[in-house]
This record gives structure tokens, sequence and C-alpha cells, in this order.
């Protein structure tokens, strides 16, 4: 009950953020950050909730952004087909890298995962004829969905805005579900979890799937948020960055990826504006979050405030 | 006689050209309640790990009630009614004692793939879970975070969460290690009320209550195994005496 009204109250706040933000500018970051937030959900599926570290995930947000844009304009697909074209291969996509990734865990899965995003990116740059090398793909239009615009700014928050509430309530239902409850059983015993009759290798693939799908998701909306895209979005950075945005905010929670989002591109966008090297300043604050609050934002000032509570108290 | 509940045949294990297991057979009736001893090294925990799956048979195999399991996974031969527990406990300290046992039952519930919706905090699976506690004598704790609990209550904690399973095979790994004399007893006597649909192999050491709640005792030495009989037939034995007199 009590949390329903705070996720009322939060998605309220959110609809009203472009009223109070006013300027353009500031909404259209606010989109990038829900955009951000999704991509970093879903990398947490498999960070937090699978204990499976991938260096790898800029695969399914750049897949899904360059299938779409490529079924697009090669096929004059409507913007809503080619995304749900782009879902489709990127999650088969996903299953196929689930197998070779799967065949270790640990270091080992973090290195296939490097290695399969490089993959990519490589593909990006030197596969000229489909993904314009370089160049990049641009020329796309925004979905119409029910005949409304979204090339404003603040339509496009919206539209943003539902498909983030869609896949936070998704996934904080998969993660309480007795699937999540097994996922994060194999993630914390999972010799255990064989002997009791959990699958374990299949339960952190379907979970491997379901992360890649969401990356997708992710993936569609950054290139209609952009209306273009290059092999920067497949790059480590990207694997990387949206790492820092899981482990920042708080790994294993549902609103830590959202923190994290908001954090990197934040710093990201206002910082560089004022600050020549902000990646220095983004490095300094993942320096004293490791150092302050070790397991994250969200958890670290949940602990903080119980702490504060309980000393009050006599 | 009737099918063995449990059938161990010319199982082999070798890590590195070291046999830990060699040539083991044995074979436990339905029922029955079977002790293995042996010194340390022996390759008891090897023989559970082969038995349950946790590890792979060079050669050999293992049936249960006749069915051969010797190529499953460790979690296809849970499903077809084997248990265990661990010498090292493996619980998950974050969550409650219930959900740990939940966990257990879930694990042989086709509803452990669901996904779309909450995992119940009521209903079967937790009545389940709460009566495999009862069993125990944990049903007062089923609330409590495991990492709360004092030793001997996670050893219980990890036989709740086998018998939950209502396996047809129950593989103890020294189930009495480390509890006090008054734990002990407990454990001894939630053990000896369970009831004979349900075949129990145990490791343990060579301690009187082990020894008076098993009917047959095997005794491995080296990955072999020397001596197989009743109590009084291992006690007497030449072989039980040089192993662990070294006389």
């Amino acid at each position: 009950m009590k949390r329903a009204v705070l996720a009322a109250a939060g998605v309220a706040a959110l609809a009203l953020l472009p009223c109070a933000l006013g300027n353009e500018y500031y909404v259209n970051l606010s989109s990038q950050v829900l955009i951000a937030a999704i991509f970093a959900m879903s990398l947490n599926i498999l960070v937090g909730y699978g204990g499976l570290v991938s260096l790898g995930h800029a695969a399914y947000l750049g897949v899904g952004a360059y299938a779409t844009a490529w079924v697009a304009l090669r096929f004059g697909l409507g913007p809503f087909a080619s995304g749900a074209v782009a879902l489709g291969v990127t999650t088969l996509m996903a299953a196929a890298y689930g197998v070779l990734a799967l065949r270790a865990s640990g270091l080992g899965f973090l290195m296939i995962t490097l290695a399969l995003g490089q993959i990519l990116w490589g593909l990006a740059y030197r596969w000229v004829s489909v993904t314009g090398g370089d160049n990049g793909l641009s020329g796309l239009v925004r979905p119409r969905p029910f005949g409304i615009d979204l090339t404003d700014a603040r339509p496009f928050y919206y539209f943003t805005l539902v498909v983030f509430v869609a896949a936070f309530a998704l996934i904080a239902l998969f993660v309480r579900s007795p699937f999540g409850a097994s996922l994060q059983g194999a993630r914390d015993q999972p010799r255990r979890m064989t002997a009791l009759g959990f699958h374990v290798w299949m339960i952190r693939w379907i979970a491997f799937v379901v992360s890649g799908f969401w990356g997708a998701v992710a993936g569609v909306l950054y290139v209609y948020y952009n209306n273009f895209i290059s092999p920067h979005a497949l790059s480590l950075t990207q694997s990387a960055e949206v790492l820092l945005m899981v482990i920042a905010g708080g790994p294993a929670t549902l609103l830590g990826p959202l923190v994290g989002a908001a954090l990197v591109v934040l710093v990201k966008d206002v910082a560089s504006a004022y600050v020549e090297r902000w990646t220095l300043l983004l490095g300094v604050i993942f320096v004293a979050i490791v150092l302050f609050l070790p397991d994250g934002l969200v958890p670290g000032v949940r602990r903080l405030w119980v702490d504060r509570i309980a000393r009050r108290a006599p | 006689m009737s099918v063995p509940a449990l059938a161990v045949r010319q199982l082999c294990k070798s890590f590195g050209g070291l046999p830990a297991t060699d040539n083991v057979s044995l074979e436990v009736a339905p029922g029955e309640r079977r002790l293995v001893i042996g010194p340390n090294g022996a390759g008891k925990t090897t023989l559970f790990n082969l038995i349950s799956g946790d590890l792979r048979a060079d050669a050999g195999s293992v049936r249960l009630f006749g069915e051969e399991m010797v190529k499953l996974r460790p979690d296809q031969r849970a499903h077809r009614g084997l248990a265990r527990t661990y010498q090292i406990i493996t619980l998950f300290p974050r969550d409650s004692l219930v959900r740990n046992v939940m966990l257990s039952v879930l694990g042989l519930s086709p509803r452990r793939w669901h996904a779309w919706r909450p995992l119940p905090g009521s209903g079967e699976l937790r009545d389940k879970a709460l009566a495999a506690l009862a069993r125990v004598g944990l049903e007062p704790l089923a609330e409590r975070a495991v990492s709360e609990l004092s030793y001997g209550e996670k050893r219980r904690a990890e036989i709740a969460m086998a018998l939950a399973q209502n396996p047809r095979v129950l593989l103890l790994d020294e189930p009495l290690a480390g509890l006090s004399v008054e734990e002990r007893k407990v454990v001894q006597s939630l053990l000896e009320a369970i009831p004979r649909d349900m075949t129990i192999v145990m490791i343990e050491h060579d301690t009187d209550a082990a020894l008076a709640f098993a009917e047959r005792i095997t005794v491995l030495h080296y990955g072999n195994v020397i001596v197989e009989g009743t109590r009084a037939e291992v006690v007497a034995h030449p072989r039980t005496r040089e192993v662990y007199l070294g006389a």
C-alpha cells in the first residue's frame, strides 16, 4: 500500500517534471536520463540480480538502435514496425550471445561479453554498406503514436516516460517473482540451487535474454531520441558507463539504476558545460561512492537514513 | 529382493590422477538408514558429490530406484527424489528462514519459472515450508533472518530444506558436526522421527549417536569400501581396527 503510494507519487513527479523545468534543453536531458535508466535497469537484471558482471551491454543498446534505423531506412518500414523488428532481432542476438557468454561466470563471463561487444563495435565501423561506418545512419523520423507528433521535446519526454514506467513495473515484477527469487538464489549459492532442483544455467540464460530485450528497448528509444546512430553507441565506453550507473546507483535495487543514470547523465552534461575535464569529476565522484557508499547510492543512503532514525530514538 | 533405493556400482573419480573414489559399490535398501564412515580424506564427501551430481563421475553407475542417474545434472536428480545437505552451511543469509525453505519447495515446483507475478507470501508454498520447519522445531523462528540464527539452528534449517522436498533418498553430510550435546540430541530425535518411506544415507564420524542411528555401516578408506555390514560386524572386523587404530 505504502509502496503503491510512493510509486504513484514518483510517477506524478516525473510527469510534472517538464512543467517545473520549463526549458526545452532540460526536458531533453530528462529524456536522456530516462533512456539511460532503462538501459541501466536492463543491465541490473544481470549484474545486480544475477551476479553476472557484463562489460558488453552496449551490444543491445547499439544493435537495437542500428536495427531500428536500418530497417526503417532500408525497407521504409514505419517507426513502430522498425522498433518491433529491432526488438525481435536484438532479443534473438541476446539468446545466441547468452549461450556463448554463459559458458563462464565471473571474470570469464566479463571477458566474453567484452569481446562480443567489441566484435559488434568493429562491425559497426567496418561494415559501411549497412552501418554507414563512421558516419552512422541518419534521417530517421520519430514515431507518431495515435497521431501525436513526437518531434518536440515534451511529447517525446512523455513517450519515453510511458515506456520507462512500463519497463520499471515489469522489471520490478520480474525480480520479485519466483523466477526472480531463483535468479538471486543462483547468484548467492549456485551449487545449492542446483541441488534444490533449479536449472541454474537456464535461469541465467533467461535472465540474459530478458536483460538484452530491455537493453534493446533502450536502444530503440535512443535512436529515436537522437534520430541518428553511430558506432559510439556500441563502444566499450558505453558499456562501461552503464555498468558504472548500476554500480554507483546500487546493484540489485530497483531505484539504483535510475539514480545512477541521473548522476552520470547530469554530471556529463551539466558539468561539461563548466569544467573541461568533466570525466575527471565523474571519476572523483565514483571513487567517493566506492569509498563511502560501497554498496551504491540507494542502499547507502537508505542505510545512513535508518542509522539516523535509530540514533534519534533513545 | 526389491529394487534398491540407491545403487552405486563401480563408481570412480580421480583428481589429477589421484583416485578419490575408487571402484565404490554399495546398495541401500528402501527405508534403510545407512552410515558412511571413514578417516579424513577417505572420500566420503566426494562419494556424496558423485551421488548428488555435484561432481561428474569418471566411470560407474548411480541408480535411484533402478533409474540410471549418472549422466543427469544435479537439478534433474533432485526432481527424481534425491535431496542432500552440505557439510558447510549453504543457506541464503539475508533471507528469512521461511523464505529459505520456500525456495527449496519452489525448486521442485513448476512455479519456479513464473516471472510475471510476485512470489506469494502465503499459500501452499509457505505452508509446506512452515511444515518442514515445524519438523525440525524451528517454526517459531520462521521470520528470523538466517544470519541471526545460531550454528545449531542453521544446521537444522539445512535439514528442513531437504525435508521440505520430501525426497525418496536423503543424503546427510555430517548433520551432527559442531553441535553441542543438547543440540545433538535434538537433531538425533528429529532424524529418528523421519518416516521410513524416506531412505537416509548419512556421513558422520564414528560417534555412538551415529552408530546407533544406522542399521548398516559402510567404511571407506582411500576411496575404497573396505568393510560393510551391521554395527557389530563392522566393529569386530579387523580391517576397521586397522584403519582407525593403525594397528
